[in-house]
């Protein structure tokens, strides 16, 4: 059997994570911005598989439910902020929610 | 007993703690009741103790209680910690006693009024801190109730803010007692220094060890404490911020310009008296100020139109006494006459108040009269009052008190004829600026209607002090009269020394009470005629070029106000002003420059947008990692 080495692994899950933080950050779409959140966790999940596998131990594994249910958890109330969002400056542009500046 | 000493300060305190956060929401009701009976009960717990105090007489004459300790820096240990005696317990009675009686008038006086609970908690405080600072046991923490009654005099003087002249009596009242309590402060350096401890009684043990009498350290401390003493008493030269304090609500200035606040210099000596006698030379300061502003200030009250403003006069006049008496070593016959005029000068200002409030706030004494008919229970009590003021002989408390100040004037080994004869004329004047205002008040025609009668509180606050007048000089009649009682002086002797007669003057005693009795009697016959019998003439006096010149001056206080303001407080604002742009203020002027550009550029980083945000976290992130992977 063929394994991956850690190092690759880590490396992958890297770009990941800074794809996914530079969709948090370029992307004005609130949507997408979900999107870019949702692959950062996938992102650190990879890192935590790689790593349990590294020191053969579950940890990394039950880390990973962990992040799941999280995520699974985090799209449904973002989702649900979305639709009230939405629903009070009738766009999903993440720029025109700044009534909190300074 | 004393285990208990500490809950008469802490109770009005506690009053304060109450009614300062929670007051304006509490009913008026409820904060009459706390602000009264927390006072109320302290004076109850002061009788208590003083009925303990005197069945342990003569084996314990003072008492003294360690409560905390407040702080405790190298050589220095201070503590909260309470000190009883004879001297103390008699302040004790008066502040409580007659703070009670003025608290329970002051519940219905100030019934109408918006700051209805904020006056209670001010009354209070000061309650606290005036127990506070005589029954300290060592001298920094009677400065800090010696502060405390300042700021809290500050405060009721102040007590009407909204007119801008309450706001700028209660800054003088503040300021020219600030310049005697400065000098007190540096007193206290130089005793702590010098000694090394500020435990009265250690201290006073320790001068004595170290000092000679009359030597330079003692001189100069004493002088440095009668500089307390005189700012805090409103003696000659810091006696302008008493006539202003009248800006304050009328039972402000029974309880603190009359009764008590004004009287703590009068207690600072008493209680340092070690000290002074240690220092001759200043003790002959104490007398000579205390007979140069009785007769001043009596000038003064000759003249006033304002009926608040005859009554601060006559406290000046009446302390001088009190100085008189502490400069020629009279110990007993100061605070004995700081007893009785506490009674009396506080039922004169509870007259005056209820008198006020029948004339709709008119405080001119030329505006009033007739009141005799309209107002009986306010006439017989403040007439009473006005007797005791002016010393009328044998049925005044005033009367014992004053005249023993008089002969011990004269008879004491200290004492001398000039001293005597600025008191007799102190006292002549006393009687004549008395019953002018009692004439020109209640006498007459009317000139006003009456439109508020007093109601059952202020009576009763009223009689009860009438009946103290009246007959608290009874524990005092000088050996002339019927064999002599000595309750009060035997029972001060615990605390302060016996007064040395001179042998040769005490022979005179009977004589010299007949001239100081009958000059009081000969005053109120003067002043009667000329205002009820003669009004024209006494005008005509008054209007005549010298009588012009003179009035003026007495009216204004000898001129002081307006020679301090030329040498004092135009230097003080021309220096402030050609001073506005110097280097100091260009500093602090940069500070707040680099502040407000601070405050714009951050504003601008928080922009409302989340992306933003996001990134600043990311990159906050990475230089946090990137330094720990680097260093």
């Amino acid at each position: 059997m063929i394994t991956v080495p850690t190092s690759h692994a880590l490396f992958l899950a890297g770009v990941l994570f800074l794809l996914g933080l530079m969709g948090v950050i370029v992307r004005r779409n609130i949507i997408f911005i979900l999107l870019g959140l949702e692959i950062m966790l996938n992102a650190s999940g990879l890192a935590f598989i790689a790593a349990g596998f590294h020191w053969g131990r579950p940890d990394g594994q039950i880390m990973f439910l962990f992040i799941l249910a999280m995520a699974a958890a985090e799209v449904s109330v973002g989702l649900a902020l979305v639709l009230q969002l939405y629903h009070r400056i009738h766009t999903l542009d993440a720029d025109q929610a700044d009534k909190m500046r300074g | 007993m004393v285990q208990l000493l500490w809950l008469i300060p802490a109770l009005p305190l506690a009053g304060f703690v109450i009614l300062a956060p929670a007051g304006a929401r509490l009913p008026r009701r409820l904060s009459a009741v706390i602000g009264v009976g927390t006072v109320g009960v302290s004076a109850a717990l002061t009788a208590w103790i003083a009925a303990g105090f005197l069945h342990g007489l003569p084996d314990h004459p003072a008492y003294s209680r360690v409560v905390w300790s407040w702080l405790a820096v190298g050589g220095l240990k201070v503590g909260i910690s309470f000190y009883l005696d004879a001297l103390t317990l008699t302040m004790m009675l008066v502040i409580t006693g007659v703070g009670f009686f003025i608290h329970l008038y002051a519940a219905e006086y100030m019934a109408e009024d918006e700051g209805f609970s904020r006056f209670f908690a001010y009354m209070n405080l000061f309650v606290c801190a005036m127990l506070i600072l005589v029954m300290a046991d060592n001298l920094l923490l009677l400065y800090l109730g010696w502060e405390g009654v300042g700021l809290c005099s500050y405060l009721l003087i102040g007590f009407w803010y909204a007119d801008p002249a309450n706001g700028y009596a209660a800054r003088k009242a503040f300021v020219v007692t600030r310049v005697g309590d400065t000098a007190m402060a540096v007193g206290l350096f130089l005793l702590f220094d010098r000694l090394g401890t500020l435990q009265i009684q250690d201290l006073m043990i320790r001068a004595q060890g170290a000092w000679t009498v009359g030597a330079f350290l003692p001189t100069i401390a004493a002088l440095l404490l009668l500089g307390g003493a005189v700012g805090k008493s409103a003696q000659l030269p810091l006696q302008t911020w008493l006539p202003d304090a009248m800006a304050g609500p009328t039972p402000v200035s029974a309880l603190i310009h009359a009764a008590t606040m004004v009287t703590a210099g009068v207690y600072l000596i008493a209680r340092t008296h070690v000290l002074f006698t240690l220092a001759p030379a200043v003790m002959t300061v104490v007398a000579v100020v205390g007979a140069a502003t009785l007769v001043l200030a009596g000038f003064s009250a000759l003249t006033q139109k304002d009926i608040k403003r005859v009554l601060a006069y006559s406290t000046i006049s009446q302390i001088g006494y009190m100085f008189l008496a502490l400069g020629v070593g009279a110990w007993a016959a100061a605070v004995f006459h700081f007893m009785i005029h506490a009674f009396f000068k506080a039922l004169l200002f509870l007259g005056a108040g209820a008198v006020i409030q029948a004339m709709s706030e008119e405080h001119d004494m030329f505006k009033m009269g007739g009141l005799r008919r309209e107002m009986p229970l306010t006439f017989w009590t403040f007439l009473i009052g006005s007797a005791s003021l002016a010393a009328l002989p044998l049925v005044t408390s005033g009367f014992y008190s004053k005249d023993l100040i008089i002969w011990q004037a004269f008879a004491s080994v200290q004492g001398g004829i000039g001293l005597w004869a600025a008191a007799l004329a102190g006292a002549f004047l006393t009687s004549l600026y008395t019953f002018r205002m009692v004439f020109l008040t209640f006498y007459g025609p009317t000139r006003t209607p009456v439109a508020k009668q007093p109601g059952q509180g202020m009576n009763i606050a009223m009689v009860v002090l009438a009946v103290l007048s009246l007959c608290a000089g009874f524990l005092e009649i000088p050996n002339t009269l019927g064999g002599g009682v000595h309750l009060f002086s035997g029972f001060i002797q615990n605390a302060l020394p016996t007064t040395v007669l001179a042998v040769s003057r005490e022979a005179y005693e009977g004589l010299f009470e007949w001239i100081s009795g009958g000059t009081a009697l000969l005053g109120v016959a003067i002043i009667y005629v000329l205002i009820l019998r003669v009004p024209d003439f006494t005008a005509a006096l008054a209007g005549s070029p010298t009588g012009k010149v003179l009035h003026r001056y007495w009216f204004g206080g000898w001129g002081f106000d307006a020679l301090y303001d030329r040498i004092l407080v135009r230097p003080y604002v021309f220096l402030a002003r050609i001073d506005k742009d110097d280097i100091i203020d260009s500093f602090f002027d940069l500070m707040s420059w680099f502040g407000g550009l601070a405050h714009r550029v951050l504003s601008t980083t928080q922009n409302g947008r989340m992306r933003t945000y996001a990134a600043g976290l990311a990159i906050g992130a990475a230089v946090v990692v990137g330094m720990a992977v680097l260093l």
